[in-house]
Parts: C-alpha cells; structure tokens; sequence
C-alpha cells in the first residue's frame, strides 16, 4: 500500500501552489479560488492522518466534513463581498482596494 | 512499485497539474477550469484514503457548487477586461515564500518517525460517520449548519444592495 508520507508530500505541494497564488495574484476572484487550494491541501492531511494514525476515531474524516461546509461557507461570503466591490467602485484587483491603506 | 503507488502518482500528477494551472494560467477563466481539475483530483485521493463519503461531497459540493459561484463572479465582475498585470509586483517574494514552506514541510514530514501503522489505509465505514455525526459530533454538526444559514444569508444581503438601487 501507500505510505502516508506520499500525501502527504502532495497535501506540502498543493499548500505551496496556494501559497504562492495567494501572495503573488491581485485579482480577488483568483486569490479566493488559490485559498481553495490550500484548503484541499489541509483537508487531504486531516483524512490521511485519521484513516493511517488513528481510524478508531477517525476525527480527521468528521473534521474534513467540517472544513469542507465552512469553506463553501467562505467561498458564498467572499464573492458577494467582492460583488459589492464591484458594484460599489469597479474594481476587483486587492491592491486598489486601498481607501483604509495609511 | 504496486499499483495503488502508480494510481497514486498519476492522481497526484493530475492534481498538482490542476495547482499548478490556477496559479499560472493567464486567463481567469483557464484558471478556474484548473481549479476544477485540481479538485476532482483530490476527490481521486480521497478514493485513495478510502473515504468515498469524502469524495463523493468533494464532487457535489466543489465541483458543482463552489466552482460554479466562482464562475459567476468572475461573469459578475468583468474580470477578464481588467488590463494590468494578473500578478502583482510582489511575485518574487512569492515564489520564494512558497519554495522555502514546501521545503521545511517536506524535510519535516520525511524526518518524522510516523507512529502506528502508516503503511496501509484503515477503511472506515460510512455508517461509522453518520453515526459519529449524529451522536459524538452532534453539536458541532448544529453549529456548522447554523453557520451555514448565516453565511448564505449575508452573502445574499451582501449581494442584492439597498432598497431602491
């Protein structure tokens, strides 16, 4: 079988991938959809961690069920809030979105 | 190399693909069709981990939910007529931050000695879930829910503006 060193290798990578798109993009819509990402990456940690360490309790799977409802949550928030920037001021980059920037 | 390894590595290679993609693709919208690809690959892994219940609310809930609200508002908020550079300025330090977390991350998860048995995959039962869901978790369960109902009732509020506008 797998290695639990395998995912999670690749949970490290997709985290990274978000990681930098979230620090690099300037459009709203894009930095959400890399914090996707780095959510994905978490959640393969959790199920890899509770079905190979500890698959009596497999809190791991109830949690990523957890993290799962509160990133669509997340994700219904952040596009209204970056519809009303839109609305309100026509922009959707982050970095002119500096009126309360000293 | 067995072949749960080969089907891991090509589940893997799809999904750091699809990562690979949002972050760099030039169009928004590539990005987003990306960010799909990279997301039916984690449902894969899930397979993997032996956790169907997870792969099966990754399809439902990011592949026909959450993508589809993130297409909408890029519809909704021009973003393709947008001119300037797609990255920021900051992009270097970026990479850097990015290379130098995946580092660390890799050379602490090869340096651990993992305890228990990490060679193979326990399969949990589905009815175990529901049931855990339903008694241990019960309360949590409520308040993901009732954030739930707060959550899409600001995002409609949010979105609908003021009377008379």
């Amino acid at each position: 079988m797998i290695p639990i060193d395998n995912f999670l290798v690749l949970s490290a990578i997709l985290f990274s991938l978000g990681m930098y798109g979230v620090l690099a993009r300037r459009n709203a819509v894009l930095i959400l959809m890399s914090v996707e990402l780095m959510l994905q990456a978490v959640v393969i940690n959790f199920v890899a961690f509770a079905v190979y360490l500890d698959p009596e309790a497999f809190t791991g799977i109830i949690f990523a069920v957890f993290v799962i409802v509160i990133a669509a949550a997340e994700a219904g928030l952040a596009l209204a809030i970056i519809l009303r920037l839109f609305r309100n001021r026509q922009i959707s980059n982050v970095d002119e979105a500096n009126l309360m920037k000293w | 190399m067995t072949y749960e390894e080969a089907v891991f590595y090509v589940i893997a290679a799809v999904t750091v693909a699809g990562g690979l993609g949002v972050v760099t693709a030039r169009n928004v919208v590539h990005s987003a069709l990306f960010l799909i690809l990279a997301l039916m690959g984690v449902a894969g892994v899930f397979v993997l981990l032996a956790s169907e219940f997870l792969a099966i609310v990754q399809v439902l809930v990011y592949g026909g939910a959450v993508t589809i609200l993130i297409l909408f508002a890029m519809m909704l908020t021009r973003v393709r007529d947008i001119d300037g550079p797609i990255d920021g300025p900051q992009r270097p330090i970026a990479v850097l931050a990015a290379a130098v977390f995946l580092g660390t991350t890799v050379l602490a998860v090869k340096e651990t000695a993992w305890r228990g048995n990490t060679e193979e995959a326990t399969v949990v039962d589905i009815n175990q879930i529901g049931d855990a869901l339903f008694t241990t978790w019960a309360m949590p369960f409520e308040i993901a829910s009732l954030v739930l109902m707060v959550a899409l009732v600001g995002a409609i509020v949010l979105a609908r503006g003021e009377e008379g506008e």
